[in-house]
């Protein structure tokens, strides 16, 4: 199973370049992009539409129907049985949006999806409603590589966005500034990047009016907005949300900001250098183009440098495993999962806050490693082993490392392997806690 | 003490800058460390409380961190100050709702046991704390609270950089969780934290840390932080190794309660009563972001507190270490005067403190912010928050504040 390409400078580099835009790789998939030519490979996933994968359209998005919040007290059976309701639709988005992620044959939609969602961190527990954080989960895969004036502008009015950051109280009468600091902190610009708490204001001001009916619908409601002159990053005017939006975007440190967001999110925990950064802005450019700045970031000369800087988050981790161990998952058995996602600290749909996810160090305290082992074993009993079984046992550390898509291993990490590689299950679970499966 | 990189203050995009905090220690040496201080599991706590106690009347600081920036106006109330009332028509507590304090301020409504605690001259409040140019970005803000380093960024949190000048024990300070804040990293010394999920054991698991423990010289940056923290696992391992062989004092399914603010105080009281050998606790509660709807939100949050302080009070009674523990409150930020149009607050400056225990001298300190001269809308703060740190690592601590804050000032008298 082990083939003579793996030992190759060539196929490590194109192994970590899937790592990067996709959640892990399996060697058959690295071989394949390295008989095509990894920036070929790259164009032609960027260029790819990710709704039209062969694995999205197996997983079809659910529907999922606006649940009408009942109107009896707390504690009333009308009450409990909309909880109850809720808390099934969330685990069905839950499970689904697992589904797609190891169904899809190229991961680089869903990776962009997952990024972006961390970006935009909007959690149900606050929301309350999967029908609208669904809506945004799609927004995001299909503007995700588009112009980020655009996706911008669409979060800025997303209804799961209104709701976890008061925007649909925002109104002239007195406007709620939440949605508008996070906007400028975290979305597009940066804390202290030039912005006063007027500007964070009177950005309120210009977002006032968009809100969420019980239909979980957005409308603009023209008398809930603000139409006074405002002035916002020293634009003035009777500035509405996609003012706001302008005014904030075509700050200078905008770019920078967005580029060094996804920079420290796909290649290097540190910032890119002047050189590399001044590359993937030229790339964003006037157009804000996405998907040109995600092809600058993935093709930089700068990156093979920061290779293993970054730690596998655990949605990274759970789904590259079931990727490459092929776990069946249905409908009905993906909810089961779910739980290694709430054990290692990272459910999808429910960031810790709107800053998102955690990164880094934080993945590798001593309590995660002991329960990262327990999923790993977790994983393996439940995955197709086959390739590993059929091999020799002389042969498995090379077979596991292909079936897994690990780079480069080291004589530590082979040493290990070796010692259990009579048990195929402890095999696949002792590399996928090894330390080069854990970065990228 | 080495000195401390400063952080990129424009890179809170990483969100909880605790894990900058982290890199940046790491950067100065102390990679393993951090992750090797990080979890402790209660049969630990328990062996070492037999083993090496807390001597008898050592002092013992519980901080409560409430994430979220709670209202310091809707929780210590200026019932008779009619700006008050004119800046959150909807919001603001009727002079009866409240628990009279004076013929000025009163709690809210829901610190029913924080109310009998001022009564018996148990209960400080610190009006007006904060710090000069506030930042209304939580993140931050905590960080600025967490780190006591309003000027500039820092990596390394006040009570870390007291380990570090009290040595050695992680143990010395405790936090309630597996995931440290940021005040409990030192330069070279990090808190130790409790799990409240332990995960289980086994031969399989230890076999692949240990293995995995030591650096191999093609490690990357990332590689070598993970082989630490398996290293850390191995190295918490041994040194708790009797805690293992000892009887159980409490089952783990009893701590797999994810805790609320009441079941991380439990724990608190549990070890203090067994004698843990911990001079700090830090415990934590968050949900006070109250942008809409929060007259019943953070009552809801601030009833939560009361109960949990009170039962701690109730589990400690009588307890000859009673005496001993000084418990504080704080958030990062109070919240604007004026409501906004969703019955809500947005994020404002200064709030109070609450220093609680029979060693304070109960009452007020400092001065109520004017609700009328503002700051562009927000309160100006009448106390720097470092100087109620300041009279803690005095009082409390035994500590001298020159070694962990970067200002001093003078003491506030918080503790008789």
């Amino acid at each position: 199973m082990t083939t003579t390409t793996a030992s190759s400078a060539d196929w490590a580099a194109t192994a970590r370049l899937l790592r990067r835009s996709g959640f892990g790789a399996t060697g058959a998939e690295i071989d394949a992009a390295s008989a095509m030519g990894a920036q070929a490979w790259l164009a032609a996933a960027l260029a790819s539409d990710p709704e039209k994968d062969a694995g999205a359209v197996r997983t079809p998005v659910p529907q999922l129907a606006i649940l009408p919040k009942p109107s009896g007290p707390p504690a009333s059976p009308e009450r409990k049985a909309y909880q109850k309701a809720l808390v099934a639709q969330g685990t069905q988005l839950t499970a689904w949006w697992l589904r797609r992620m190891v169904a899809v044959e190229n991961p680089l939609g869903e990776k962009l999806t997952f990024g972006w969602h961390n970006h935009f961190a909007t959690a149900e527990s606050k929301v309350r409603s999967p029908a609208n954080m669904l809506v945004q989960n799609t927004a995001l895969r299909r503007l995700g590589r588009g112009s980020f004036t655009r996706l911008a502008e669409t979060m800025a009015t997303d209804g799961a966005m209104l709701k976890w950051l008061d925007g649909n109280t925002n109104t002239v009468k007195a406007p709620n500034e939440n949605l508008s600091r996070e906007f400028m902190e975290l979305f597009a610009l940066g804390h202290g990047d030039g912005y006063t708490e007027q500007d964070v204001r009177e950005g309120a001001r210009a977002l006032t009016g968009w809100t969420v009916g019980q239909d979980g619908v957005v409308a603009f409601v023209a008398k809930k907005h603000d139409t006074g002159s405002k002035t916002v990053l020293g634009t003035t005017g009777n500035l509405d949300m996609a003012g706001f939006v302008e005014a904030v975007l075509s700050r200078p440190a905008s770019p920078a900001f967005v580029a060094t967001r996804w920079w420290q999110l796909l290649v290097s925990p540190t910032a890119p250098s002047a050189a590399s950064l001044q590359r993937v802005v030229a790339a964003y450019g006037p157009g804000r183009d996405l998907r040109a700045m995600f092809g600058a970031i993935l093709s930089d000369p700068q990156v093979a440098q920061q290779a293993g800087s970054l730690v596998v988050t655990p949605v990274e981790w759970v789904v590259g495993a079931m990727r490459a161990l092929q776990v069946p998952l249905t409908e009905t058995t993906a909810g089961k999962f779910i739980s290694i996602f709430r054990s290692l600290g990272q459910v999808p749909f429910e960031p810790p806050n709107v800053a998102g996810w955690p990164t880094g160090q934080a993945w590798l305290s001593t309590a995660s490693a002991q329960t990262r082992y327990q999923a790993a074993v977790r994983l393996a009993a439940v995955g197709n082993l086959e390739a590993i079984a059929s091999t020799a046992q002389t042969s498995r550390v090379e077979a596991v490392r292909h079936l897994l898509g690990i780079p480069t291993l080291s004589d530590r990490t082979a040493v290990a392997l070796r010692t259990v590689a009579k048990d195929p299950k402890r095999l696949v679970a002792t590399a996928l806690v090894s330390p080069e499966y854990l970065v990228n | 003490m080495a000195s401390i990189p400063p952080l990129d203050p424009t890179k809170p995009m990483d969100g909880l800058t605790r894990r900058t905090l982290l890199k940046a220690s790491c950067g100065i040496g102390a990679a393993g460390v951090l992750a090797g201080a990080a979890a402790v599991t209660w049969d630990q706590v328990m062996h070492r409380a037999a083993t090496t106690p807390l001597a008898g009347q050592t002092p013992i600081l519980v901080l409560v961190t409430l994430y979220g920036g709670n209202d310091g106006l809707n929780t210590v109330v200026p019932y008779a100050d009619a700006a008050y009332h004119d800046s959150r028509p909807d919001l603001a507590y009727a002079p009866e709702e409240v628990l009279h304090l004076d013929d000025q301020l009163g709690l809210n409504p829901g610190l029913k046991g924080l109310a009998d605690l001022w009564k018996q001259k148990q209960l400080t409040i610190v009006r007006g704390v904060g710090y000069p140019q506030p930042d209304h970005s939580h993140f931050r803000s905590m960080d600025i609270w967490q780190t006591a380093a309003p000027e500039s960024p820092v990596a390394s949190g006040w009570i870390g950089r007291w380990l570090d000048a009290a040595g050695g024990d992680p143990l010395l300070a405790l936090n309630i969780g597996d995931v440290l804040p940021p005040l409990a990293v030192g330069v070279t010394t990090t808190a130790a934290a409790l799990s409240l999920t332990p995960a289980k054991g086994g031969t399989g698991r230890d076999a692949a840390l240990a293995a995995f423990a030591t650096v191999d010289p093609r490690d990357t940056a990332a590689a070598k932080q993970v082989v630490a923290s398996y290293a850390a696992v191995g190295r918490v391992q041994t040194t708790f190794a009797a805690a293992e062989a000892a009887p159980a004092t409490t089952t783990s399914t009893d701590l797999e309660v994810k805790g609320g603010l009441d079941v991380q105080l439990a724990l608190v009281a549990s070890c203090i009563k067994a004698g843990a050998p911990t001079r700090v606790y830090a415990v934590s509660l968050g949900g006070f972001d109250t942008h809409a709807d929060e007259k019943t939100a953070q009552t809801i949050q601030l009833t939560q507190v009361d109960k949990a302080l009170t039962a701690f009070r109730a589990a400690l009674a009588g307890h000859p270490r009673e005496k001993d523990v000084t418990t504080v409150a704080y958030s990062e930020f109070g919240r604007r005067v004026k409501a906004n149009a969703s019955q809500g607050t947005d994020h404002g400056t200064a709030s109070n403190v609450f220093v609680m225990g029979e060693s304070v001298k109960g009452g007020y300190v400092g001065d109520q912010p004017s609700l009328t001269d503002l700051d562009n809308g927000d309160l100006k703060s009448t106390v720097d928050f470092r100087a109620v740190y300041g009279d803690l690592l005095r009082s409390v601590l035994g500590a001298d504040p020159a070694r962990v804050l970067d200002k001093q000032f003078a003491p506030l008298g918080l503790i008789a």
